[in-house]
């Protein structure tokens, strides 16, 4: 299994990254950690003419707090996300769901916008930003343009970058003055840290008679996309959310999901598997909330 | 495709080479540094035996261009071992406890032990099972493993003596 010839340039900054791409003809591809795009490589499903490495581009990489949101440089190591205090403390969701994320020498390597640029229909950080409703930005070296996730996500292994284009960051929402947050993340696989046949994934703020009075719930693996499940989110709004009232939703993400049949599941076992995981993330995500101070 | 000239610092060592830019990290160690204790098993990051330590932490070599590790550190299983030969505490202890069969995953796994140890020097059995759940053994069941990194951590804790050297070749 060895990749088809390619040539490969390094790049020290976004401007020039960009100007190989357009260069490229869209026969140019970026690696950051290659994670996903080696295997696809050595499988000779994806065949670039050229690799624009752009791991030494340092204004991708880095985590800071930017007003209400958390902004997650594209070429940040999931590693580097996972052990972040800014990560922990403001956007508790996208750090229970990172130790989910492939094994220790994956996140080493794999960088948290190249799972969201992959767009793998199971992958945990595409439900979080969906979930949480983060905004992607991305850059063509000239202009920047910001994408909702509801409009990022587009298809399995589909979004709405363009070939010259390149993701440059993450905006995670932070839920200041909402109360109490916690959150809950719940995934079925075959092996640990292996691909999710399913995940949930659900961040609420509580008040301080334990009514929710806000809420972000998704699954992953139900649909060709991660799914924000709205209806929910609203009805669990003025809610104590304990298992009778939860699970009364659940019916309400029916119309949202489509989930599919393949090797691992059929699309009945998905359907089960994302109500049941949907209900343990929103509990999870509640006694983790009513345990903040 | 052009050739491009790369320095890596391989076990402390640097070595330059011409390298295409196809050519794996993994097979570069074994093909041109010719150093073949890093094992090739899936060569799609599945099943871990191609683990080295790069800039101190696991990865995958398989999933790594050689071009992409100019300038950077580089860890085998060759790199392991303690100066002038022998095996070192952690080898040591998967001898002991039979942690191999076959010896295929092994370096691999000895790879994730290192990396695990030296971040976590008292890791509980669970943490030790999530440490090497990215490296596949088709061998053992894993028990013998999770064992010798148990036994590992204890004698780097001195809570078990090591044994005294017993002159015989391992």
């Amino acid at each position: 299994m060895k990749a088809a010839a390619f040539d490969y340039v390094r790049p020290a900054t976004l401007r020039e990254a960009c100007g190989y791409l357009a260069d490229g003809d869209g026969e140019a591809r970026i690696i950051a950690g290659g994670q996903s795009l080696v295997p696809l490589m050595a499988m000779r499903l994806v065949r670039p003419r050229l690799l624009v490495d752009i791991n030494d581009v340092a204004e991708l990489t880095g985590i800071a707090r930017d007003g209400s949101e958390v902004v997650v440089g594209a070429a940040t190591r999931q590693a580097d996300a996972g052990r972040s205090g800014i990560v922990v403390d403001d956007v508790p969701l996208l750090a229970l769901a990172l130790p989910f994320v492939g094994h220790d020498q994956t996140r080493n390597r794999g960088t948290v916008g190249g799972s969201l640029a992959h767009a793998d229909p199971s992958a945990e950080i595409g439900l979080v930003a969906a979930a949480l409703g983060a905004t992607m930005t991305a850059s063509d070296g000239e202009t920047d343009r910001r994408i909702d996730a509801a409009d990022f996500f587009q298809a399995p292994m589909t979004t709405t970058l363009e070939p010259g284009e390149c993701l440059t960051a993450v905006r995670f929402p932070v839920w200041p003055g909402a109360g109490r947050v916690g959150a809950g993340f719940q995934e079925v696989s075959a092996r640990d840290s292996d691909f999710a046949i399913v995940a949930a994934a659900a961040q609420l703020a509580l008040d301080r008679d334990g009514v929710c009075r806000r809420a972000a719930v998704a699954v992953a693996n139900a649909a060709p996309t991660p799914v924000r499940l709205l209806r929910i989110e609203e009805a669990l709004i003025g809610q104590r959310p304990d298992n009778e009232n939860i699970e009364r939703l659940l019916p309400l993400m029916d119309e949202a999901i489509e989930p599919s049949t393949d090797l691992h599941a059929g699309a009945d076992a998905r359907r089960h598997m994302a109500r049941s995981l949907t209900l343990r993330a929103i509990l999870q995500a509640a006694a983790n909330a009513a345990r903040e101070p | 495709m052009p050739a491009k000239r790369i320095t890596v610092i391989v076990n402390g060592e640097p070595h330059a080479a011409s390298v295409e830019p196809r050519l794996t990290l993994v097979d570069f160690l074994r093909d041109v540094l010719d150093l073949t204790g890093t094992h090739v098993g899936c060569e799609h990051g599945v099943c871990g035996a191609c683990s080295v330590l790069f800039d101190d932490l696991p990865i995958r070599s398989c999933l790594m261009f050689a071009v992409q590790a100019d300038g950077h550190r580089v860890s085998t299983v060759e790199g392991l071992t303690e100066p002038g030969g022998g095996l070192s505490l952690i080898q040591d202890c998967f001898w002991e406890t039979h942690s191999l069969q076959c010896g295929y995953c092994t370096p691999g796994m000895l790879i994730a032990a290192h990396a695990l140890l030296r971040r976590n020097p008292d890791p509980s059995r669970q943490e030790i099972r999530k440490a090497i759940s990215g490296n596949l053994c088709r061998c053992t069941g894993y028990g013998q493993i999770v064992e010798a990194i148990e036994l590992a951590a204890d004698r780097l804790n001195q809570r078990t003596p090591s044994p005294e050297r017993d002159g015989h070749d391992r």
